[in-house]
């Protein structure tokens, strides 16, 4: 049993599927990137349009929002912090309503009448960039919440064989203590059902995102569940005949609030504890075809529930 | 069923406990005919190993007869007699495939409880605390044999009980003992602790072919039954002082090995450095005593080999690690594994070569095993080997 946390591995640990920001950061860049560049280039015109050109300074102000434009089109579009610059682009839409505001008191009628169209499209992007912000804010949240874990096992079992037990999905329940099953479908998919606290279950699907026999397996919940989760193992071969590593990383994302509470009990106080447990009894099913269990531990490996445990005595009955 | 259990510090009580019963398909229940108190048995009755509770079932030397079995175990058949190994041994991880059946992967289900005191986790044992996995023992009337079709020797013959009993645990010891050894021709091997282990690894050590054997102890009894039975010269170690005395056997050579066949409660003759190690004890600055080993290192000689059999449990204080290092030492140490012995040893018995059953000088029914310990304990009556008949 080798099995600390960032056990020095290379890759990744696998995506968990979260329910994403969506394509609308990205759009509202490009629509930021449009008008910055308008903005710097022909501003008397579009002052023109928008009913602005008699304000003073028009053409520096609206040089401005341009250069603001282009910098919330370039962070949007960098897809790195959505939630943050979706929320400045917001900002900016109260700036330019303000100053719209103010251009109304004019007494020209036409002007008036350009202006009210303008703002009237800007309040409506201002509602689009409201949605989007509020939507990023969530994503990045539940982002925030993504637990990753990592726990590794030696086995004395070639490669091909410890991939073939653990790519018939059906099989994990024999040592992942918290499922009940997983069912698996004709089309690569699957459904996973765990055992929640309360005698309650807790089902999702999944779908196999890598496939390399004998090295590499991983696969993640399908968008819509209620704990998004993803998970890869690799199997690598040790030098020398002493069988295969076994390298898990699983992450998830638990729901906020009651639920996520009871999801926490349901992956277990200690997760990583958890998941080496895990690891442990399928050491030995793929080892001696049993969980090992004693007078003391009749359910097997399990620290967590170990300390609460009877003395060594026979079970009744 | 009547069974030993372990009540706190100094306490054992036989009383009704549930039956045991197949837990898995390669499990075997032993209707026991004799088990035995082991020496290391008395580390836990002193309250020295970590993890026992209150009503656990202790004893792992034992032998009976199958009355159940799994579905898996095809090796042995109900009615068949069997001595059982006191490691739990899976048969298939690496360690036992490679014969090291004492530190197997598998059979341990408290493995992280023991990984926190040691590291990494050696096998499960019978009766012998929840860090080595919380199995019951075999001081009572049943037992569960997990992996039967892995540990336990089928014995056919009409061998007594007293000739095969130890083949559980104290022979292959003590033979594992002397065999870590080397034994060359000619070598004097020195044995700490004249005990029933320290008493099959004089023998075995005569058998591997040693030239002398030296006993050092400090009760006369089991110094006679090492004499008479192992040929060993003898050091009462509280009538001389080692390190000189076992130069002057050797003509300042020191012995060729050593062996450690006492563990964590030993003795030292003087009353300071007694003092010394049962005070940091008491405090837990340190968790064994270690005399016989620190004397074992100073005695053997440059370039030879020190044996450790005796149980430790825990972290030991002023090892002579100078010592060990510039007289280049080799330290050599385990739990027997038994499963290994097994056979060749049982072979030895048949062939008239060894009669173990000389360590044995009490035999008490079960329900007298709270006497057995205290006597054993105390080694009132010159008890030198208690078995318990269920
Ligand atoms: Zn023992
Ligand atoms: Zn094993």
């Amino acid at each position: 049993m080798g099995g600390a946390d960032g056990a020095g591995s290379a890759e990744e640990p696998p995506e968990v599927a979260t329910r994403g920001t969506g394509p609308m950061p990205r759009l509202l860049g490009v629509l930021s990137a449009g008008l910055g560049v308008a903005l710097l280039a022909v501003p008397d015109r579009l002052a023109e349009i928008a009913g602005l050109d008699h304000l003073p300074d028009h053409q520096t102000v609206l040089r401005g929002v341009g250069a603001r434009e282009l910098g919330s089109a370039a962070g949007l579009l960098s897809g790195r912090r959505p939630a943050l610059w979706t929320w400045t682009r917001v900002a900016g839409d109260a700036m330019d309503l303000s100053v719209l505001g103010l251009a109304l008191r004019t007494g020209d009628r036409e002007r008036r009448r350009r202006l009210s169209v303008t703002t009237g499209v800007i309040g409506a992007v201002t509602a689009l960039d409201l949605f989007a912000a509020v939507l990023a804010t969530r994503a990045a949240r539940a982002n925030g919440r993504v637990m990753r874990l990592r726990a590794s096992v030696t086995v004395n079992r070639p490669p091909d064989e410890v991939y073939r037990f653990w790519r018939d999905l059906a099989n994990l329940p024999r040592f992942m203590r918290h499922l009940e099953s997983v069912r698996v479908g004709g089309d690569g998919r699957s459904r996973w059902t765990a055992k929640a606290p309360a005698g309650r279950s807790v089902y999702w699907d999944a779908e196999i995102v890598e496939d390399r026999p004998s090295e590499v397996l991983a696969w993640r919940s399908l968008p819509g569940t209620l704990v998004p989760n993803a998970g890869r193992v690799r199997f690598v071969t040790v030098p020398g005949g002493r069988g295969t590593e076994v390298r898990v990383e699983l992450g998830y994302a638990p729901p906020a609030g009651k639920l996520g509470r009871m999801v926490a009990k349901l992956f277990g106080e200690e997760p990583t504890q958890q998941v080496k447990d895990d690891l442990r009894r399928f050491k030995q099913v793929i080892e001696t075809g049993e969980i090992v269990r004693s007078d003391s531990s009749p359910d097997g490996t399990d620290l967590r529930r170990h300390m609460m445990r009877r003395p060594a005595q026979p079970l009744a009955g | 069923m009547r069974a030993n259990c372990w009540m706190g510090r100094n306490t054992v009580e036989v009383r009704e406990v549930p039956d045991p019963r197949i837990l898995s398909d390669r499990d075997a229940i032993i209707r026991i005919t004799s088990t035995a108190i082991c020496g290391s048995d008395l580390h836990l009755y002193d309250g020295y190993i970590p993890t026992m509770k209150k009503g656990d079932i202790l004893g792992h030397e034992f032998m009976g007869e199958v009355v159940e079995l799994g579905r898996e175990v095809r090796n042995l058949r109900v009615g068949d007699r069997v001595v059982v190994p006191f490691p739990i041994a899976c048969g298939h991880c690496a360690a036992c495939t490679h014969g090291f059946f004492s530190v197997c992967e598998n059979s341990n289900p408290n493995a992280a409880l023991a990984e926190m005191v040691m590291g990494h986790a050696p096998a499960g044992v019978y009766g012998y605390s929840h860090m080595l996995g919380g199995f019951a023992g075999g001081q009572a009337e049943y037992a569960r044999v997990p992996f039967a079709d892995v540990g336990p020797i089928k014995i056919e013959g009409d061998f007594r009980d007293e000739q095969v009993l130890f083949l559980s645990d104290i022979f292959p010891t003590g033979y594992m003992g002397a065999e870590m050894c080397d034994i060359q021709r000619g070598d004097v091997i020195a044995v700490w602790g004249a005990g029933p282990v320290g008493q099959f690894a004089m023998a075995s050590a005569r058998m591997l072919g040693a030239e002398r054997v030296i006993a050092i102890d400090r009760y006369p009894q089991r110094l006679r039954i090492a004499q008479e039975n192992t040929g060993a010269e003898i050091i009462n170690y509280e009538q001389t002082d080692v390190l000189e005395a076992l130069r002057e056997l050797t003509a300042g050579r020191g012995p060729d090995a050593c062996i450690d066949a006492v563990g964590t409660e030993s003795h030292h003759p003087s009353g300071a450095i007694n003092a010394y190690d049962r005070g940091k004890q008491a405090v837990r600055l340190e968790t064994d005593r270690p005399h016989a080993l620190r004397e074992a290192i100073m005695s053997c000689r440059n370039a030879g080999i020190v044996s450790v059999i005796g149980v430790y449990g825990g972290f030991v204080d002023k090892f002579p690690m100078g010592s060990l290092m510039n007289r280049s030492l080799t330290l050599r140490s385990g739990q027997c594994h038994v499963q290994r012995y097994l056979r060749p040893l049982l072979d030895r018995i048949r062939r008239g070569e060894i009669d173990p059953s000389f360590v044995v000088t009490h035999r008490m029914p079960l329900d007298e095993a709270p006497q057995a310990y205290e006597m054993f304990k105390n080694k009132q009556k010159d008890c030198n080997k208690v078995v318990l008949t269920a």
